[in-house]
């Protein structure tokens, strides 16, 4: 075997391990270097109350209810499976709405709500003009 | 392949090259940003903001495949030994450290108006930071004589950082398939593009005209690397003559 194909063969060998060690370490991370948790994976009580934590889902159609006081907005977070109660006081980012992806700072009240202290906009993959009417029907769901 | 390996049969393609690749990629990249700037209608749901896509996804592709193909340069350094290799290396890791800031800072500029944020540690913005000082690292390794060798080249070091560098390549474009993350998942997959046709063909003038100038300023590079190891060379051979 000629020296520089004992090179190609360490070389490869070598970049398989690295590639071998990123994945397994990747996939150790798999819970860890999530950015929010969704409502399926703390409902039930899972999520302990008063513990800061991020919430992720979309805004329940016809949800979002405007409170008394102009500032505070109540609406319903959910990943298809399950859902959990919002409440923040404050200005929420222009894309945020109904049936649109939303990232929520906070924690857990005894009662079942999340109450956020910061709410980002998610958006999905989708760019389309304006004026496209319905939604092409075989377009994915957007995934919160 | 390996008749280009050679610096003088390479210099012959590359100094007739530079200038054509310089000037399509501005000329593509200005029609580029005209189309996507005044010809297309804006998003549906984040309307004028996501125009700067058409810089922000070119930024993103020749950050990650700036360093891509350094990897490879750095593998073909490692086996097979071609200095040119390794001026490709050292030549290309400028623009890709360039483009990788342009993709975050556009990002950041993105995430103000449409998340409500200027920067979150999601998935995908970590990944591409680790990417941008991965570029700073290599950058300063090679930059000393550690990390060169002789005639301008990696030394074995320098392309064992890159390759090593090479496995957070993937983990950016899975990050946000992997993890939940505020960055959206991929638009553009082998399956077809969910960015609208009539939003879509700019992003081809500007992602072709980036390409374009980021193998121009390569090429400039290389020659440049080439051209001060020349002068290196006399200069120690007139010492030597001088002793």
């Amino acid at each position: 075997m000629k020296a520089k194909h004992q090179r190609l063969v360490l070389a490869l060998f070598a970049v398989a391990g690295i590639a071998g060690a990123g994945v397994l370490g990747a996939s150790a991370l798999r819970d860890e270097a999530a950015y929010f948790r969704t409502p399926v994976e703390i409902q039930g009580g899972k999520a302990a109350v008063g513990e800061p934590m991020r919430l992720g889902g979309m805004v329940a159609a016809g949800s979002i209810q405007r409170q008394s006081d102009g500032l505070t907005i109540r609406f319903v977070a959910t990943d298809g499976k399950a859902s959990v109660p919002v409440e923040f006081t404050g200005i929420v980012p222009d894309l945020f709405g109904e049936e649109g992806g939303m990232v929520a700072d906070g924690r857990m009240r005894a009662d079942g709500t999340f109450v956020a202290d910061r709410i980002l906009a998610k958006h999905d993959e989708r760019y389309m003009p304006p004026q496209m009417g319905e939604m092409p029907k075989n377009m994915k769901a957007p995934t919160a | 392949m390996h008749a280009y390996a050679n610096p003088t049969r390479f210099l012959a393609i590359a100094r007739p090259l530079t200038p054509w690749l310089l000037g399509l990629g501005l000329f593509l990249v200005l029609a580029g940003a005209w189309a996507g700037l005044t010809q297309v209608p804006g998003d549906y749901k984040q309307g004028e903001t996501a125009r700067i896509l058409y810089v922000h996804v070119p930024s993103a592709w020749l950050g990650m495949g700036g360093w891509t193909s350094l990897a490879l340069a750095g593998l073909i350094q490692l086996v097979w030994r071609h200095p040119l290799s390794g001026i490709a290396a050292r030549a290309i890791a400028v623009p890709g450290m360039l483009f990788t800031a342009l993709c975050l800072a556009t990002g950041s500029i993105w995430g103000k108006p449409t998340w409500g944020t200027w920067w979150e540690w999601d998935g995908r913005m970590t990944s591409m930071l680790v990417l941008l000082f991965l570029y700073a690292g290599f950058i300063a390794l090679t930059n000393g004589d550690e990390g060169q060798r002789q005639g301008g080249s990696l030394s074995r070091g320098a392309a064992i950082y890159a390759l090593v560098g090479a496995i957070n390549i993937p983990i950016i474009n899975r990050s946000v398939v992997w993890w939940n993350s505020l960055h959206q998942g991929p638009s553009i997959t082998l399956r077809g593009s969910s960015i609208d046709n009539a939003l879509l063909w700019p992003l081809g003038l500007t992602l072709l005209g980036f390409s374009l100038l980021f193998g121009a300023i390569v090429l400039m590079r290389m020659r440049r690397i080439i051209a001060d190891n020349r002068v290196a060379a006399r200069l120690r051979r007139l010492a030597d003559e001088e002793d």
